[in-house]
């Protein structure tokens, strides 16, 4: 099989792209790991025999996220990654634990137009997020990673991850919670 | 008894772990009297259900493209090393 890294520019290109940018939700961050990933594919040895250049390819391009994510987040100590959030936190609960804004029943997207509706307000309330805590939360709850594997890609521990996937959860139900 | 600061954080790490028995049977006896827990419960589930749904739909979207200027430069690159 004939496989040439123009093709799969040509052939793959977008889809590479697409799937960067879902998870990484920056369209320069999206298009340096598609270079990145490509070029990565050039000097593997085994390119031309690979039979589904495009599995091939975004095997590559998960890592290439993941380091992108790792540097997001290793930019922030991990102290101040937790600390960020406090004063929000606090505002979910009163001083005995109870809710302080009881959560509101939700209306179940349930037809085609709902769903889309629903998942147009939830990509806004994930743009919200700060950026750090969409990336976890995108590994655990999109590419379904497990816990040990997020802690060891990112060097934090489980305790600050599950913190900072509970943060993600809450900031994104408060944001549908007002938007959706 | 849980209160509920302590319930919402037992479910959301019931998402990336199992709970330990006493922590599974402390969460039942909270979601059984307290409606806002549980509505919390069903609406970080659907979050998660749709979260995947979302990505899904942006990489099969075709009209979200590499732009004209970035294939460009890709392509560059490309040349550079092959």
């Amino acid at each position: 099989m004939k496989s040439n890294p123009h093709d799969w520019l040509k052939e793959h290109g977008d889809y590479l792209y697409r799937f960067a940018l879902a998870r990484l939700r920056d369209v320069h961050q999206a298009e340096d790991a598609v270079q990145e990933t490509l070029l990565a594919a050039i000097k593997n040895p085994n390119f031309a025999k690979q039979s589904s250049p495009r599995t091939w390819l975004t095997g590559i391009l998960k890592h290439k996220i993941i380091d992108c994510m790792r540097k997001q987040i290793r930019e922030t100590p991990v102290s101040e990654l937790l600390s960020e959030q406090d004063a929000n936190m606090d505002d979910f609960f009163d001083d005995t634990g109870h809710w302080a804004e009881k959560p509101q029943a939700w209306d179940v997207p349930h037809d085609a137009l709902q769903q889309t509706q629903f998942l147009k307000v939830l990509q806004r309330c994930m743009e919200r997020l700060p950026q750090k805590l969409a990336a976890i939360f995108t590994m655990r709850d999109v590419d379904e990673m497990d816990n040990d594997e997020i802690c060891k890609e990112l060097g934090i521990t489980a305790t600050n991850a599950w913190v900072m996937l509970y943060r993600a959860r809450m900031g994104l139900r408060k944001c549908l919670e007002l938007h959706w | 008894m849980l209160n509920c600061k302590q319930t919402s954080l037992l479910v959301s790490q019931s998402l990336d772990r199992p709970l330990t028995w006493r922590e599974r049977l402390a969460v039942r006896g909270h979601l059984l009297i307290c409606v806002y827990c549980r509505r919390f419960t069903q609406q970080l589930k659907l979050i998660r259900r749709y979260m995947q749904g979302w990505q899904q739909q942006v990489t099969e979207s075709s009209d979200i493209a590499l732009s004209l200027a970035a294939r460009e430069r890709i392509a560059q690159q490309l040349d550079k090393f092959y």
